[in-house]
């Protein structure tokens, strides 16, 4: 039972990073119907940016006092602002062009930027796998049994936050308004007077600075990183968006966690699970996309003709 | 050109292809060339499901590794199974297309890019697969000493890539005449329907799901054979060869050429080949020569794949040789972008 209830934890913490990279994926496919292949890769570049950003601050291991959230806070809203500003750049140049053309012809720029994304953190930090430094001191409590420790709180936590934060933005501005009007009918929302470009604009700026948020997490929470870390993790982040119903904001939040829970047991029940707790996350994607592709949340909606 | 001056030149190239290895007797050329051959292969394949029947499939380097893993445990010591070369070359695209059906299958009534995901989360399950059963694959290791083929008694041996170049060229022969004739059969036009638009050619009466699955099927039996001469060639097989990285390779030469375009495909494929096992190294030991020895342009591949992706899309999506009808489809619906923002301004002048 305990061992239980520690995946149970241990999945959580892994499902916070994949709800906040998933709310980038739902965002954008919710508002112009992309899946935006590269969000993956802005993930993995704000804990690139991340760690550039505490080499710079000369942090090489753990911070303690008030120090601790100066720098916290200060490496998570410069990753924010790259990736939100590289999410930017990537619609404007690759997606923009394309907002008319057959679906898959945005879909094969995409997988195109990611790609061109990795090569560039290939060549900034080299092929193999970065250690991160341990910014956060690491304590862990036992209760009942349960190993939790500071990290796992904290990426939950922040995971919770950034949430709530984007559900406010969402519903209670004029540009979440815009946002919401965009997604439901991008012409209407043109003749009420709404700029579409520049709605779409911050769907991307606000997405790809929560991967950037995510990217921050996620180098604290595994303590290393390397180039191609994007593809798994944007894998796992988009079957938690399609699970909890692609568009849903809610939805890729419980999507995350879903997917945290499944891989975390699966690699613990499953023999030798460790080496099919990916083939387990992809199957689920695979069955969710044929039997319920509207996800556990998503309205069913009739192919738009 | 008129068709006369074009089977001309067609007879010309065929003539010098079929030469090739008595012209430049250079070993490593012809071994280039058969792999480009590989390649090449697997873009006409793929130019089946993705270029003609307008399915996109992101893993399909999952069936280049089940026809390299057939041949790897059908014809080696792993399992003292020894089917000859000749015969694995028709089992190995048989069991790939049963393989693409069976993986087709589920996706008949997906969107055009969730079948993408699906096809992608495929393209990742198979090669973990063949990693994690290494009770029968050796795992990260792969299956090493396949058979040698032979002709007539006469084995290949590891000496020369020349009788894989024939081997490969005689299957590319072959792919370009099936593939053509795919094209303009019955099935074809239907493909091209389907494509263009999948709820009218229902409705008149088109059975999709045949159509379909026979686009994977031929699809993944094309690269059945690449995976049978290409592991053969290699007398091995592991589970890193048939990443992600490899679908997205083909996808890519495919849409350098021209989706749906037969010439397209194989032009593409040997373009893309020969900057990556040619130009790239080349020009670095250039480089080097020369003093440069810090760069290596071989690291800048995936950049390469990706801006030929996203340049093609934007600027030239129906590639360098294009289908004409693809062309036109894909033409259609790209807005001027000029028109556009001047109705934009006149818009917004309007609203004012």
């Amino acid at each position: 039972m305990d061992v239980f209830l520690q995946q149970i934890v241990n999945g959580l913490s892994l499902g916070g990073i994949y709800a906040l990279i998933a709310l980038g994926y739902t965002m954008v496919y919710g508002i112009i119907e992309l899946i935006n292949f590269a969000h993956g890769d802005v993930y993995t570049f704000g804990t690139f940016t991340s760690l550039a950003v505490l080499t710079g601050l000369g942090v090489s291991g753990e911070v303690h006092g008030p120090w601790l959230i100066g720098v916290v806070a200060l490496t998570i809203v410069a990753s924010m602002l790259t990736c939100g500003a590289l999410g930017v750049l990537i619609e404007l140049l690759a997606y923009r062009r394309l907002r008319k053309a057959p679906r898959l012809a945005p879909l094969i720029t995409a997988i195109g930027v990611s790609f061109i994304l990795e090569n560039v953190m290939q060549l900034w930090r080299g092929p193999s796998p970065i250690p991160f430094p341990q910014v956060i001191p690491n304590p862990s409590a036992s209760l009942g049994g349960v190993e939790i420790s500071a990290k796992q709180v904290v990426v939950v936590a922040l995971a919770v936050v950034m949430m709530v934060a984007l559900q406010l933005f969402i519903y209670n501005t004029k540009i979440g308004k815009a946002m919401r009007a965009t997604a439901q009918d991008r012409d209407a929302a043109q003749l009420m007077g709404i700029n579409v470009n520049t709605t779409i604009m911050v769907t991307f700026l606000v997405g790809s600075a929560l991967a950037g948020a995510a990217g921050f997490v996620s180098g604290v929470y595994y303590g290393t990183t390397w180039f191609f870390n994007g593809f798994e993790a944007g894998l796992k982040a988009f079957t938690a968006a399609v699970l909890g119903g692609i568009g849903n904001i809610f939805g890729a939040m419980l999507g995350g966690f879903s997917i945290g829970l499944i891989e975390a047991i699966a690699t613990q029940y499953i023999p030798q699970g460790a080496q099919w707790s990916n083939v387990v996350v992809f199957s689920v994607l695979v069955l969710v996309l044929i039997f319920r592709p509207s996800g556990l949340l998503g309205e069913s909606l009739p192919e738009k003709v | 050109m008129s068709q006369r001056t074009k089977r001309v030149w067609l007879a010309a190239l065929g003539v010098v292809l079929l030469a090739f290895p008595y012209i430049d007797r250079n070993n490593a050329h012809v071994d280039f060339m058969t792999n480009a051959g590989a390649f090449i292969l697997l873009a006409l394949g793929l130019n089946i499901v993705v270029g003609f029947a307008g399915l996109l499939d992101l893993g399909y380097a999952a069936f280049f590794a089940i026809g390299s893993y057939s041949y790897a445990m059908l014809a080696s010591g792993q399992f003292n199974i020894h089917i000859p070369f000749w015969v694995m070359l028709f089992v190995a695209s048989a069991i790939a297309a049963i393989f693409g059906i069976l993986l087709g299958a589920p996706t008949l009534r997906l969107r055009g890019d969730y079948l993408a995901i699906v096809t992608l989360g495929f393209g990742e399950i198979v090669p973990q697969t063949f990693l994690n059963l290494s009770q029968y694959t050796n795992g990260p290791n792969g299956i090493i000493s396949l058979d040698q083929p032979s002709f007539f008694g006469h084995a290949f041996g590891f000496s020369s890539a020349t009788p894989y170049y024939y081997v490969l060229l005689a299957l590319i022969a072959l792919g370009v005449v099936v593939a053509r004739n795919l094209r303009d059969s019955r099935l074809g036009r239907q493909w091209m329907a389907i494509r263009e638009d999948e709820l009218a050619a229902r409705h008149m009466g088109i059975d999709t799901t045949v159509a379909k699955l026979s686009a994977f099927a031929l699809g993944a039996s094309f690269s059945g054979l690449a995976g049978v001469a290409y592991a053969a060639k290699l007398s091995l097989v592991s589970p890193d060869q048939f990443q992600f990285n490899v679908s997205v390779l083909v996808l890519s030469m495919l849409v350098l050429g021209g989706m749906g375009s037969i010439a397209g495909a194989i032009v593409g494929s040997f373009v893309l080949s020969f900057v990556n096992s040619f130009l790239l190294p080349q020009s670095t030991t250039l480089a080097h020569s020369i003093g440069l020895t810090g760069v290596d342009f071989t690291n800048y591949r995936y950049m390469i794949y990706g801006g030929i992706l996203v340049g093609m899309m934007l600027f030239r999506p129906e590639g360098l040789i294009p289908s004409r009808q693809r062309r036109a489809e894909l033409r259609e619906a790209l807005v001027d972008p000029v028109v556009s923002a001047q109705e934009q301004m006149e818009f917004e002048g309007g609203a004012r």
